[in-house]
This record gives C-alpha cells, sequence and structure tokens, in this order.
C-alpha cells in the first residue's frame, strides 16, 4: 500500500473524531454527529463541484459515523465518484465505502460494477486488487452474475501478477460460498489446480482454499489435486525452516498453507496410488517426529503453528484411519498433550482423541489413558475441558472399564457444572445399561444417579429403568429391595419416588415377606412422599396404591380410606380425582379375580432402541455421539439377554416420531403385546401409571408410529380391533367381564360414565390403525360407525360397502367379525368367529354359496375351520376371493355349530360387491373430460337422483367415496361442492373403467349421482351400491 | 424496599454506593453500570430488571441515580424517594453535579443514613434535616442540650416538620401557583389530548405554631359550601363570592398533598388545613384536563416543492388577556434529516436553524396577549437514496405566562394562631400564578 502522505492527512477528519471522542454523554455525541452531517449535507449540494480531497474526507466522515451506529442515507453518489479517482486513497476510500455501506439493492449498483469492471481491465495490479477486494467484500448476487465470468479468467490468465492472482482466488472462493450456482464450472477449474504448484507461496494459500470448497462439492473434478497437494506438502515439510523466507512463520514453514493442505486432502480417502501413499505417509511421520522436537522457539507462536499443523495431520490420519502405526502414533502424540501446561492443547487433544476411540486401531491405544482423563476430570479448571473429558470417557467405554468409568462419572456429577449435568446423566445412564454385566449393578447405579443428580435425570431414564426392570425377572425382586431402601431416605428426589411407587406397586410382593418391608410399611412409605410430590408423581403413586390393593388384600381397608379422603375424592386436580374415585370404585365392586386380571403384573415391554440414546442424540446433534451404538446392538444382542434386538424400521433410530413412541413405553397400550384376548385387558391402560392425557396426545402425534408397532401385533388383536367392546352402549353388550366393567363405571354418575368412555377413547386409537386406514382416518367416526353397526345387523353389506372392516353380525352367542383386503380382482376376507359364551362351541362348520350365475362370476374359497371354539375366545377363518366378470348377488356365509347341544344355525351375507375390485385412477381434468365424453353411449351412462339419507357433510362423503374404491379427484369439477372419482374394476376377464360424479344439493336435501362406466351392467351395479351411502 | 442506591457520573464511575440490605451485592453496582448506563442500545425505561434485581434510575444532567432492589417494591414509591432525594440535595448544595457531589459526598452519606433506614424512607422535610445535618462541622454549632433534645422531640414527634418557639417578625406568607400545561393537536386545531399539571408551592414565615387553611376554587368544594348555606365559612364564602361569582370552579382530577395536611379533614368536609413547615414546601400537587386555557395556539403550514424544497410557515396565536405578557417563548420546527440549508424569515424574536438538533428555533423575549407572529422558512433538502418519507414530527413549544392555564383561583389562605397576638390580618400574603409550558406540540 502506498504511504499515505502528510498532505493527505484528513485533519478534519481527525478533529472530528476526537471531537466526538471527547464528548461527556451519549446526547452530546448525537448532536456532534447531526452537526456534522448537515455540514457534509451542505457541502455535497453546494453547487461547486468538490475536489477529491474533500469529497475524500467527507465520505470518510460518513463512514465513521455510520460505524458509530447511525444511519447513513445519502453520499453514495460521491462514493462512486471516487471510485474512477486515479488516486489510490480516493480509490481506496470510495471502495471501502462501498463494501461497508452500499446493499444489493441499490440502484447504484450499475455504476459500481461499471467502476469495478474499468478496474478489473486495467494493467495496474493495485487497482484490480481493490475492485477484486470490493467483489469479495460485497459478494451478493448482483455482484456475483456480473463478474462470475471475469474472476476465473483473472485467475488463471498467464500474465496476472501474484498479488492479484491471490485476490482472485479469494474473490472467486467468496462467490462461490454466497451464490455457488452463479460460479460457471468450466475449463479454469482444471488449471487453478495447477496453482497448486505456483512459484508464490501466497497464491498457493489462496488456491488452497479455493480447492478445499470446490473439492468438497465436486470431488471428482479436483481429484488430480490429491498428487499436487501431496507434492507440495511434502517440499513443505522436509524444507528447511530458512528456505521459504516470507512464510516462515517463527521457524515453522509455511504452518497456514500446511494446514489448507491438510484440509483439502481429508476431502478424499488415503490416495490409491502407492507411491503417492507412501510420500503422504512420510510427511505425515514427518510432521509426527516434528512434534518430538525440542522447540526451536520458546515464543508461544511457534508451539501454535506448530501444533496448528499436528492436529490437522492427526486429523487427517483418523480420516484416513488405513494406517494402524500412525494412529497408534498420533494417540501416544496426544497423550502428550492431556498433560499440557496449555489449556487449548488439552481441550484439543480430548476432542481428538473423542474420534480417536472409536477407530478400531486405535481404541486399545486411547484406553491407556483412561486415568489421565479421569484425573483431567477431577482437576481441571476450565469446564469446558471438563465437557471434553467426559465425551472421552463415554467414547472410550467398552466392557473391561464401564465399571470404573460409570463410577467416576457419577462421583463427577455431584460436583459437576450445571450445564452438563444433564447430559453426563444421560450418558451415565446409557452405559450403565450397555455395559451391565449383571443387572444389581445397573440398578443400583441408576438409582444412585437419580439421588445425585435427580433433577437432571430426565423422564426417559427412568422410564428405562421401569422398562429394564420390568423384562427382567432377575432383578425385580433385588430392585425392589433397593428402591424401598432408597426411599427411607428422610428427603428422596420426586424421579426416586416415581420409580419407587411403579416397582413396588409391581413387584412389592416380593419383598413382602420381610417384616421390615411388610405391605403396610411399604404403602405408609409411599405415601408419606405422597404430599411432597407433584400431581404426575402422585397420580403414579394412586396407581401403585391400587395395584398394592391387588397385591395385598390385607392393605386395601388402609388404601381404601386414603382414597375416600377428601383430598382424593375432592382433589382439584381432575386426573387426580378421577383416578381416586375409580380406584375406589373398582376396589370397592370388583371381585378378587377381576382385580387380578384388571391389575395383572405388567408384561414385558418389547425390545426398542434405548430413548435415553435418542435423547441424546437429539441433544448433540447426529454424528457427535460416536459410533460405538453400532458395536452396541450386536454386544447386546448377546449380553443383554438376548432379546431380539428390533428396530423395526431403519429411521426409527433417530426420528423424534420413534421417540414418541417410547416415551408410551411405560405406559403401554396392550396393543403392541402378545397376551390372551380377554375384553378385561385393554382396561388396564387406564390403570397404567402415566396419566390418560400423556398417553393419548402422543398417541395422536405419532399413529404413524403406532402403525409400526401395531404392525407386528399378533393376529389375535384384531379381536380387540373389533370395536364393539369400545363403543360403550353397555345395553346392547352381552354381559361379558368387560361390559360388567364399563357397568361398574357408568353406575357411579354420568359424570364418571363420561370419564370411563374417556379413558376408552385412546384405546380406540391404537385399536384404529390396526383395521384399517378406513378406519383410521377418522377415529371418532370409527365409534360412530360401529354404533351404527350394532344397530343394523340384518343387512350388513350395504354397510361394507364403503370399508373393509367391522362387525358383520352379533347375536347372542356369536360375534363375527370381518377384516379384508383386495387387490386388483383378487381379495382375502378374514372373518373372525368370537364365542360370547362360557362354553364350548361345538362341530362349528363354515360354508360358502354362491347362486348361480354368481358362482361363475366370483370365485369364493373358505379355508377350513378347527371345529371347535372354546367359550370367550376367538376363531379366524381365511377366504380367498378372485373376481371373474362383474356380479350383482352376494355371496353367503353358512354357519353351523352346537350350543349346549342345540343346532344353531345362521346365514350371513358376505359383503363381497363389485366396488372391492376397484383400482383407484388419479387423472387431471383434462383426462377426465375427454373420457367422459367417451363413454357417451346413453347405455353407459347411469344416472339416479335421491333424497340424501345422512346428513350431508362434505367430509364424510369424500371418506366414503374414497372407501368406495375410486380416487377422489380434486380440483375437475368447475363447482367445488361436487365430487368426481375416477378408477378401475379388475376382474379376471377385463378391466372396466368407470368415472362418477357426485352433485350435492344441500337447499334440497338432494344428490345426484352420475356413473358411466364402459359396462352398462356395471354402470348400474355401481349406482346402486352407491347410491344407498349417502 | 431499597435495598441499595448508588449514585453515577457520566461515565458510569460509581461517585456514591450506600446498600442497606445484604441481598445486594457489590456486582449489583456493575450490572448497572454495564446493562444500562453503557448499554449498547439506549435505555428508556426507567425500571430494569436484571437478574432478578430491580433497578430503578433518575438521572440529573450527567448524574444517575439508581435505586436497588431485589424485593418486589411499589415502584411509585421508590421514584418519589428518589426525586425527594434529588430535592434535599438540591436544597443542601444546589445543582447536582458530578462536581458538587464529590465535594459533599460526606453530607450525602449522612443524608442518606438519615432518609433511608434498613430501606425503608424516613423522615425526607428538607426544614427537619436541616435542624440536625448541617454543612458546618459540629464544632462551629454551638447545640446546647436543650437544643439537642428539642430537635429529637421535634423530629420524633407529632408534628415533625416544624420546631416549636420560631418567632418572626414580620409574619409574611408567599404562594406560587406552578403549573405546566401539556398539549397534542392536530394540525387542523383539533385538541387530541391537553392536561394542566399544577403544584402549590408555599414559603412560610410564621410565628409559632399557626394554624393554616387554603381554599381554591374547586368544584366540589364551592358545591358543598354553596349546599351547606353560611354555617362555618360564611365570612370566607361572602368576602369571594364576588371574585367567583363569574368565574367558573375547576374540575380537579387527582390531588395530593404535603403530608402536613389533614387529609381526615379533607376527606370529610374537603377543606385543606394544615399547621405549615417553615420555609418553603410544595403544599399540594393536582392535575386537570377539563376546560384548560391554552395560551397559545400554533397554526403550521408545510409545503413539499419537489424532492429537494419543503416550505414552513408556522403562525402562532397568544390567546389570553392583552394586559398580561407571556415569556420565554421559544417555538422548535423540526427539520427532515436531509435538510442541507434553511432560509428563515421572521417578524418577531430570533429564529435558527441549529443542525446539531435537526430543528428550526424561534425565540421571543415577550409577547402580549390576543398578537399573532409567524415565521416562514425554506427549507433545502438533499435527494436520498431511501425512499423512506419524512416522518414530520410536531412542532413544540415553550413559554411562560403569568397566569394559571387550568383556571385555578386561591380563594383565601387563613392563618390563625391563637396563642400568639397576630390575626389573619396581619400576615402579609403574596400569591403569584405561574403558567409554564409542559409538552406543548402540535402536528403538522
Amino acid at each position: 500500500m502506498p504511504a499515505v502522505s502528510k498532505g493527505d492527512g484528513m485533519r478534519g477528519l481527525a478533529v472530528f473524531i476526537s471531537d466526538i471522542r471527547n464528548c461527556k454523554s451519549k446526547e452530546a455525541e448525537i448532536k456532534r454527529i447531526n452537526k456534522e452531517l448537515a455540514n457534509i449535507r451542505s457541502k455535497f449540494k453546494g453547487d461547486k463541484a468538490l475536489d477529491g480531497y474533500s469529497k475524500k474526507k467527507y465520505v470518510c466522515k460518513l463512514l465513521f459515523i455510520f460505524l458509530l451506529g447511525h444511519d447513513i442515507d445519502f453520499g453514495h453518489m460521491e462514493a462512486v465518484n471516487l471510485l474512477s479517482s486515479n488516486k489510490y486513497t480516493e480509490k481506496q476510500i470510495g471502495y471501502l465505502f462501498i463494501s461497508v455501506l452500499v446493499n444489493s439493492n441499490s440502484d447504484l449498483i450499475r455504476l459500481i460494477n461499471n467502476a469495478i469492471k474499468n478496474d478489473l481491465s486495467s494493467r495496474n495490479p493495485t487497482f484490480m486488487n481493490l475492485a477484486l477486494h470490493c467483489i469479495a467484500n460485497v459478494g451478493s448476487r448482483e455482484m456475483a452474475e456480473a463478474f462470475a465470468a471475469d474472476v476465473p479468467r483473472i485467475l488463471v490468465a498467464g500474465d496476472t501478477m501474484d498479488s492479484v492472482k491471490q485476490s482472485a482466488a479469494l474473490c472467486l472462493l467468496r462467490l462461490n460460498r454466497t451464490s455457488p450456482d452463479l460460479v460457471p464450472m468450466g475449463e479454469w477449474t482444471a488449471r487453478v489446480v495447477h496453482l497448486l504448484n505456483d512459484q508464490h507461496l501466497g497464491v498457493v494459500t489462496a488456491a488452497t482454499s479455493l480447492i478445499t470448497t470446490l473439492a468438497q462439492k465436486n470431488p471428482d473434478d479436483f481429484k488430480t489435486s490429491v498428487s499436487l497437494a501431496v507434492a507440495r506438502l511434502s517440499r513443505i515439510v522436509t524444507s528447511a525452516s530458512t528456505d521459504l523466507q516470507d512464510y516462515t512463520y517463527y521457524f515453522v514453514a509455511a504452518p497456514w498453507l500446511s494446514v489448507k493442505l491438510l484440509r483439502l486432502l481429508q476431502c478424499y480417502p488415503p490416495p490409491e496410488d502407492a507411491a503417492i501413499r507412501g510420500r503422504l505417509t512420510e510427511c505425515l511421520e514427518t510432521i509426527l517426529n516434528k512434534a518430538q522436537e525440542p522447540p526451536k522457539s520458546k515464543k508461544v507462536q511457534h508451539s501454535n503453528a506448530k501444533n496448528a499443523v499436528l492436529f490437522e495431520a492427526i486429523s487427517l490420519i483418523i480420516h484416513h484411519d488405513s494406517e494402524p502405526t500412525l494412529l497408534v502414533r498420533a494417540c501416544n502424540q496426544l497423550g502428550q498433550f492431556l498433560q499440557h501446561r496449555e489449556t487449548n492443547l488439552r481441550y484439543l487433544a480430548l476432542e481428538s482423541m473423542c474420534t480417536l476411540a472409536s477407530s478400531e486401531f486405535s481404541h486399545e491405544a486411547v484406553k491407556t489413558h483412561i486415568d489421565t482423563v479421569i484425573n483431567a476430570l477431577k482437576t481441571e479448571r476450565d469446564v469446558s475441558v471438563r465437557q471434553r473429558a467426559v465425551d472421552l470417557l463415554y467414547a472410550m467405554c467398552d466392557r473391561s472399564n464401564a465399571k470404573q468409568i460409570v463410577a467416576e462419572m457419577l462421583s463427577y456429577l455431584e460436583t459437576a457444572d450445571y450445564s452438563i449435568r444433564e447430559e453426563i446423566v444421560l450418558k451415565v445412564a446409557i452405559l450403565a445399561e450397555k455395559y451391565a454385566v449383571d443387572y444389581t449393578w445397573y440398578v443400583d447405579t441408576i438409582l444412585n444417579l437419580i439421588r445425585i443428580a435427580g433433577d437432571y435425570v430426565s423422564e426417559e431414564v427412568w422410564y428405562r429403568v421401569i422398562q429394564i426392570v420390568i423384562n427382567r425377572d432377575d432383578v425385580q425382586g433385588y430392585a425392589a429391595k433397593t428402591v424401598f431402601e432408597a426411599l427411607q431416605a428422610p428427603a428422596c428426589h420426586e424421579n426416586l419416588v416415581k420409580v419407587g411407587g411403579y416397582i413396588l406397586g409391581e413387584f412389592g410382593n416380593l419383598i413382602a415377606g420381610d417384616p421390615r418391608s411388610s405391605p403396610l410399611v411399604q404403602f405408609n412409605l409411599l405415601h408419606s412422599k405422597f404430599h411432597l410430590c407433584s400431581v404426575p408423581t402422585r397420580a403414579l403413586l394412586l396407581s401403585a396404591y391400587i395395584k398394592f390393593i391387588n397385591l395385598f388384600p390385607e392393605v386395601k381397608g388402609t388404601i381404601q380410606e386414603v382414597l375416600r379422603s377428601d383430598s382424593q375424592l375432592r382433589n382439584a386436580d381432575v386426573e387426580l380425582q378421577q383416578r381416586a374415585v375409580e380406584y375406589l370404585r373398582l376396589s370397592c365392586i370388583a371381585s378378587t379375580d377381576i382385580l387380578a386380571t384388571v391389575l395383572e403384573e405388567m408384561p414385558p415391554f418389547p425390545e426398542r432402541e434405548s430413548s435415553i440414546l435418542a435423547k441424546l442424540k437429539r441433544k448433540k446433534g447426529p454424528g457427535t455421539v460416536p459410533d460405538i451404538e453400532e458395536n452396541r446392538k450386536e454386544r447386546n444382542a448377546n449380553v443383554n439377554g438376548g432379546t431380539n434386538h428390533t428396530t423395526t424400521t431403519p429411521n426409527a433410530k433417530t426420528s423424534p416420531a420413534s421417540f414418541v413412541g417410547d416415551l408410551l413405553a411405560p405406559a403401554p397400550p396392550p396393543t403392541n403385546r402378545p397376551r390372551p384376548v380377554s375384553s378385561s385387558s385393554f382396561l388396564q391402560t387406564p390403570l397404567t401409571p402415566l396419566p390418560s392425557q400423556a398417553c393419548a396426545i402422543p398417541l395422536a402425534a405419532s399413529a404413524g408410529t403406532f402403525y409400526q408397532v401395531a404392525a407386528a401385533a399378533s393376529p389375535d388383536l384384531l379381536g380387540l380391533g373389533s370395536p364393539s367392546p369400545l363403543s360403550s352402549t353397555p345395553p346392547a353388550l352381552p354381559p361379558t367381564a368387560a361390559s360388567l366393567l364399563i357397568d361398574v363405571f357408568s353406575e357411579n354418575s354420568p359424570g364418571a360414565a363420561a370419564a370411563a368412555a374417556a379413558a376408552a377413547a385412546p384405546i380406540a386409537v391404537p385399536a384404529a390403525p390396526v383395521a384399517d386406514d378406513n378406519f383410521s382416518s377418522i377415529t371418532p367416526e370409527s365409534l360412530h360407525v360401529a354404533d351404527s353397526i350394532l344397530a343394523d345387523v340384518q343387512e350388513p353389506t350395504d354397510k361394507f360397502v364403503c370399508k373393509n372392516n367391522g362387525v358383520l353380525y352379533e347375536n347372542q352367542l356369536l360375534q363375527i367379525g370381518l377384516k379384508c383386503e383386495y387387490r386388483q380382482s383378487l381379495g382375502r376376507m378374514y372373518v373372525f368367529f368370537g364365542n360370547k359364551t362360557s362354553t364350548q362351541f361345538l362341530s362349528f362348520a363354515t360354508s360358502v354359496v354362491c347362486q348361480e350365475p354368481l358362482a361363475s362370476q366370483l370365485n369364493v374359497h373358505p379355508k377350513p375351520v378347527d371345529p371347535t371354539v372354546d367359550g370367550g375366545a376367538q376363531l379366524q377363518q381365511i377366504i380367498n376371493i378372485e373376481c371373474v366378470s362383474d356380479f350383482v348377488e352376494a355371496a353367503v356365509l353358512n354357519i353351523q355349530f352346537r350350543y349346549g347341544g342345540i343346532l344353531q344355525n345362521i346365514a350371513v351375507k358376505l359383503p363381497i360387491t363389485l366396488n372391492k375390485f376397484f383400482q383407484p385412477t388419479e387423472m387431471i381434468s383434462q383426462d377426465f373430460f375427454q373420457r367422459w365424453k367417451q363413454l357417451s353411449a346413453p347405455q353407459q351412462e347411469v344416472q339416479n337422483i335421491f333424497k340424501a339419507k345422512h346428513s350431508m357433510d362434505t367430509e364424510v362423503t369424500k371418506a366414503k367415496i374414497i372407501g368406495f374404491g375410486v380416487a377422489l379427484l380434486d380440483g375437475v369439477d368447475p363447482n367445488p361442492s361436487n365430487f368426481v372419482g375416477a378408477g378401475v374394476i379388475h376382474t379376471k376377464t377385463t378391466q372396466v373403467g368407470c368415472l362418477l360424479r357426485l352433485e350435492p344439493n344441500t337447499q334440497a336435501q338432494m344428490y345426484r349421482l352420475t356413473l358411466r362406466t364402459s359396462r352398462d351392467t356395471v354402470s348400474q351395479r355401481l349406482c346402486d351400491l352407491l347410491s344407498d351411502q349417502f | 424496599m431499597i435495598g441499595g442506591l448508588f449514585i453515577y457520573n457520566h461515565k458510569g464511575e460509581v461517585l456514591i454506593s450506600r446498600v442497606y440490605r445484604d441481598d445486594i451485592g457489590r456486582n449489583a453496582v456493575d450490572a448497572f453500570r454495564v446493562n444500562v448506563i453503557h448499554a449498547r442500545q439506549q435505555v428508556r425505561s426507567p425500571v430494569n430488571n436484571i437478574a432478578r434485581t430491580s433497578f430503578f434510575h433518575v438521572k440529573r444532567s450527567n448524574i444517575w441515580l439508581a435505586a436497588v432492589t431485589k424485593q418486589n417494591v411499589n415502584a411509585a414509591m421508590v421514584f418519589e424517594f428518589l426525586y425527594k432525594m434529588c430535592d434535599v440535595m438540591t436544597a443542601y448544595f444546589g445543582k447536582i453535579s458530578e462536581e458538587n457531589i464529590k465535594n459533599n459526598f460526606v453530607l450525602i452519606y449522612e443524608l442518606l443514613d438519615e432518609i433511608l433506614d434498613f430501606g425503608y424512607p424516613q423522615n425526607s422535610e428538607t426544614g427537619a434535616l436541616k435542624t440536625f445535618i448541617t454543612q458546618q462541622g459540629i464544632k462551629s454549632q454551638h447545640h446546647t442540650k436543650e437544643e439537642q433534645s428539642q430537635i429529637t422531640s421535634q423530629v420524633t414527634g407529632q408534628i415533625g416538620w416544624r420546631r416549636e418557639g420560631i418567632k418572626y417578625r414580620r409574619n409574611e406568607l408567599f404562594l406560587d401557583v406552578l403549573e405546566s400545561v401539556n398539549l397534542l393537536m392536530s394540525p387542523q386545531g383539533q385538541v387530541l389530548s391537553a392536561h394542566v399539571s399544577g403544584r402549590v408551592v408555599m414559603k412560610s414565615y410564621l410565628s409559632g405554631m399557626p394554624e393554616c387553611k387554603f381554599g381554591m376554587n374547586d368544584k366540589i368544594i364551592i358545591d358543598k359550601q354553596g349546599k351547606g348555606g353560611t354555617t362555618t365559612t360564611d365570612e370566607a364564602g361572602k368576602s369571594d363570592l364576588g371574585g367567583s361569582s363569574g368565574k367558573q370552579a375547576i374540575a380537579i382530577d387527582d390531588c395530593t398533598f404535603h403530608q402536613c395536611v389533614r387529609l381526615s379533614k379533607f376527606d370529610t368536609e374537603r377543606s385543606i388545613s394544615f399547621i405549615p413547615p417553615d420555609g418553603e414546601y410544595e403544599l399540594m400537587r393536582y392535575r386537570t384536563t377539563k376546560d384548560i386555557i391554552l395560551p397559545f395556539r400554533v397554526i403550521p403550514l408545510v409545503r413539499e416543492v419537489g424532492r429537494t424544497k419543503l416550505e414552513v410557515k408556522v403562525v402562532i396565536k397568544s390567546n389570553f388577556k392583552p394586559s398580561l405578557l407571556a415569556q420565554k417563548i421559544e417555538v422548535r420546527i423540526p427539520t427532515p434529516l436531509n435538510t442541507s440549508g434553511v432560509q428563515v424569515i421572521c417578524m418577531k424574536g430570533k429564529a435558527k436553524y441549529k443542525a446539531s438538533e435537526n430543528a428550526i428555533v424561534w425565540k421571543i423575549k415577550r409577547m402580549a396577549g390576543m398578537k399573532e407572529s409567524q415565521i416562514s422558512a425554506e427549507i433545502e433538502l438533499l435527494p436520498t437514496n431511501d425512499k423512506k418519507k419524512w416522518a414530520r414530527p410536531p412542532i413544540s413549544m415553550n413559554f411562560e405566562v403569568p397566569f394559571a392555564p387550568s383556571g385555578l383561583k386561591v380563594r383565601y389562605l387563613k392563618v390563625f394562631e391563637p396563642k400568639l397576638n397576630y390575626s389573619d390580618h396581619d400576615v402579609i400574603k403574596w400569591v403569584r400564578y405561574i403558567g409554564r409550558s409542559g409538552i406543548y406540540e402540535t402536528r403538522c
């Protein structure tokens, strides 16, 4: 930069700045600035043109005022004028002002671009540099558009000066970062790579940055840079410190360039070519060797530069992860840094070691430093370094040292900083679970964790404990004993009370034999904590109490007394009140057997990914948690009790949805659990410890997730899916255990009945997805539909036109449920015969009768079934269906069985209708009308005008049309209230295209249905079927 | 309650720091400096909550006074105290400036010990304080035991604001009605908001323990007396009837009194009776919003001639008796932020463009009632590249008039001193009305 001459000193500016600095108050400063602004305005306004010097001075003042935080809305023109000056200082100030102040949408941008263009094409390297810097500083899209072609040209032109090349490379880097789409990749890219061979190290440094960025985007285009970079690197590394003159920084040869080259190499896998590879290994070894040499200078800059190169080299080694010797050497080198005086070095060493720990070659080497790391955790003063130490301990943990590490982390937790406590808690919880050899240790650890840092133990952690305790028979007794002991502490954390309440409620009987932990003692212990807890915990404790009533009938009186107290029965919190009322009634009315069934011990949870891990991942973001989860999985499979570790979908690992599913884990709706089909089993849900709202909300949020879980469930689930017991219409129900319980609730008061229905609602939700899309789409509706089925079993086929599941038939003895799937011309029907009595059905037999002409149009093959159906059990029959051609009649299912010696005969029409073989067809408006016109023959169209039987709800109608099987086409009909659908009916012999249009008239409560198909019989049949639906 | 009190200079250096409660640590001092005085964005709220600690501040010239508390105190109380504190300091050493505070810091600490106790405000009556906190050393004062015990009995007694045994050769009373009138007016002359906040300030030099009674043309009082007929205050009613018959009684929206006023009597009889402190004090404060006499009317005319020129004409009309004279009139006409030159012509007074304040300031020394005067200005503008329109801030005005814009009139001020031998007639009473402008703005 040319020196500023004395005459250019700009005294006015200096005076102004010193005035500002001398201002006593903000007000005085603002006054001074206002005055100066007015002065500049009058100067700029003045008629006589200002000379370059004054212009520069005033622009400088404006710049200064702007930098003080005031708005500047004039002076741009003057600044642009300065750009065309021939004096360096004036040009410089002009560019400075523009880089700082001009926003991209200014209309001056054209003038500016012009000036820049002039400077770029000038031969003066200083001016070119100024222009390039301005482009890079502004970096707007407009700039990129204007100069994206020029800058690369300057960069690779043979006659460009080195300093300009340097600027051009950096300018291009900036443009590439701000608007990568505008920078064309062209033939220049190949030539950029050769800049790595440039004589001038400054150019090489700038070019390396550029190439690194470009190579990250298009690695293939810059593959050639690897060999050049290695060559360059080896030349630098092997050079004596005096060789590189200006680029030697405190005896380190070109540290910045080395770091950048090493970064560039990290964009690529280890070089294939053995020679290059050898040379690179040599370089890396040299760098590692140099780290061992005594420092050439005591200055901190020397060691900083040296270590920067070293750390970058180590990250390259880790990145390549192929040279065991290098990895081990790197690890040893880092080990030395662990005890270095410099905090930064310790931090970096721990951080790099974390990544090293995940490499198979160096994992063992990392483990040798465990004592140092633990020591760092204890004695380190800097919290961020301690945090890294925790990370490293987590990363280096395996079966051999898990106990030690977990113990250390626990002891550190007592003094840990608040900011990292929660993370440590999660890590301890994960490690304890992952490497648990015996589960007593695990339980001890987690209880300790809750004791030490209860506030930081998130829900997931204690959910997980309970999941594990429930799934492992061998620890249940120990867990009960331990929590019992832990609860005896005078002040214990609420989370501990939660765990305690749950575990004692489930397994309190295991320790009840000991007089020191007799049922009453257990209860009193829990209840002594009750009043100190929050509402959710109290709710959980109430559930624990009712479980106690089942486990220990001797404390029933005491517990009922507690439930009966006003503080429960009239609690202001509706959840607590409801539980108290329900539990009290349940305990009073239900017999021991029913209680035992309802309050049965929780079945094991399905094994799934630890929710804690999911939480930790979310907390840290993907990638930061080392990959040891992968190892963990295989270990988990053989170590942790051989439960098959199923993650139903690959994305379930990280997606929040799966987390929501996990959340539910301790409050398990019975859907995903294989258990005998007793109607009472789903009544367990409201009794589970979490409040019903808590389980309903995630359910609604994650219907999708639930589907996965449900899909894996056993088929007898479908019996549960049949909506009859859910519909909460007790009079219609036979006196099974389920209805009895519902009756219990409804007896209380209308309010309680509503509550019972509300409690049943969350169950309906999980049941719905099991059934079918049709069902799951609108859950309240599904209940409603179920209602109507019960009311109207006589003509079942109509009900099944638009849906595939439901109850086909029901009387005192038998309930027939259906679930069907259709695909093109084939279908499969699952028929469920539920024995509603307590006695066995004998010689149970079914047959399907197809009259002529149906017999030739439809093939129906029922699979054989067992001749007996036990009391309360369910029998499934599969019927395969094939549609040969279009048909009208319905097949009849004949059922015969003996009940109490009397032969029962039941005949039901099977709801197999023509529309079941629809395949929906999506088409755009134009296509639709074209086909509509093609089907204009009079017999092809059938129209029916009829009165609405149900309320004309658009959503319901839509659902029905979709259920009918056709695709609902939006935006085809010009009138948005009309419905238009299209589909193809597949039969074995032919395919029949079908278009339909439904025009509701809400005033007249009428519909007009028009159908056009290529076959008249089909049109007529479909029209009849569909007309009855609305 | 107030946990501590700090005084800072403009740089944020602590001049006075007095902590009353343990919950306020030393770091509170820095917290206020960092977050308020040196805040990146100018802090406009007088109450700031930093790390669960509340800071209430007022600024006097370049001095910041901040009261700090961790409790949920009555903010109005704290500000009342801070204002009182300012008054007390002004009474002791004049203007509040860094220099004065540095010179009097022993005195200030002494005052702070006296007027705040464990964060609870105590007696802050200047007159009373001056009897026992003096600027001279103890030695120079010849306090006898008797005098000291007298001070004690006074300060702890029922009438803490007046000592016994005061004697004057001439019994005099000075009564000032000081009002500030606030206005916001639309360009068309419609009143958008207007109110008067007034104070009655007294200076009394009376012997003994006189009982005073103050009467004014408050609507409620007059109504009450009208209904009550001629019972107790018949003499006063008659004597003033001539004066008040033609004039309206005014409606006072709310008022507050000096502690010497007997509130029980005010509540029952609406009469203001009190034993006055000796010397200067503020008897009452009040606020009115109805039937305000606006002393000046400002008529603005702004015309934008193209993008680079603005023509402004402002007419002011005085709206009071021609015999009265307004003083210290100042009209402030804001100019756009891109003003590059101004030419002003005015008939009366002096006008100048002040670039540092972005305004044309027009000053007139004196102006009689029912007159008008005008100014016209041509403002040259520099075209700017942003399309923001000028916000046109309102034209503001300052003045002083010798009457009360609220219409308040003092009807009587009677002095009874049964023990000493002077009567109401012997007291020389002076009444003065001063109306000043508060925020007196007209949109243009």
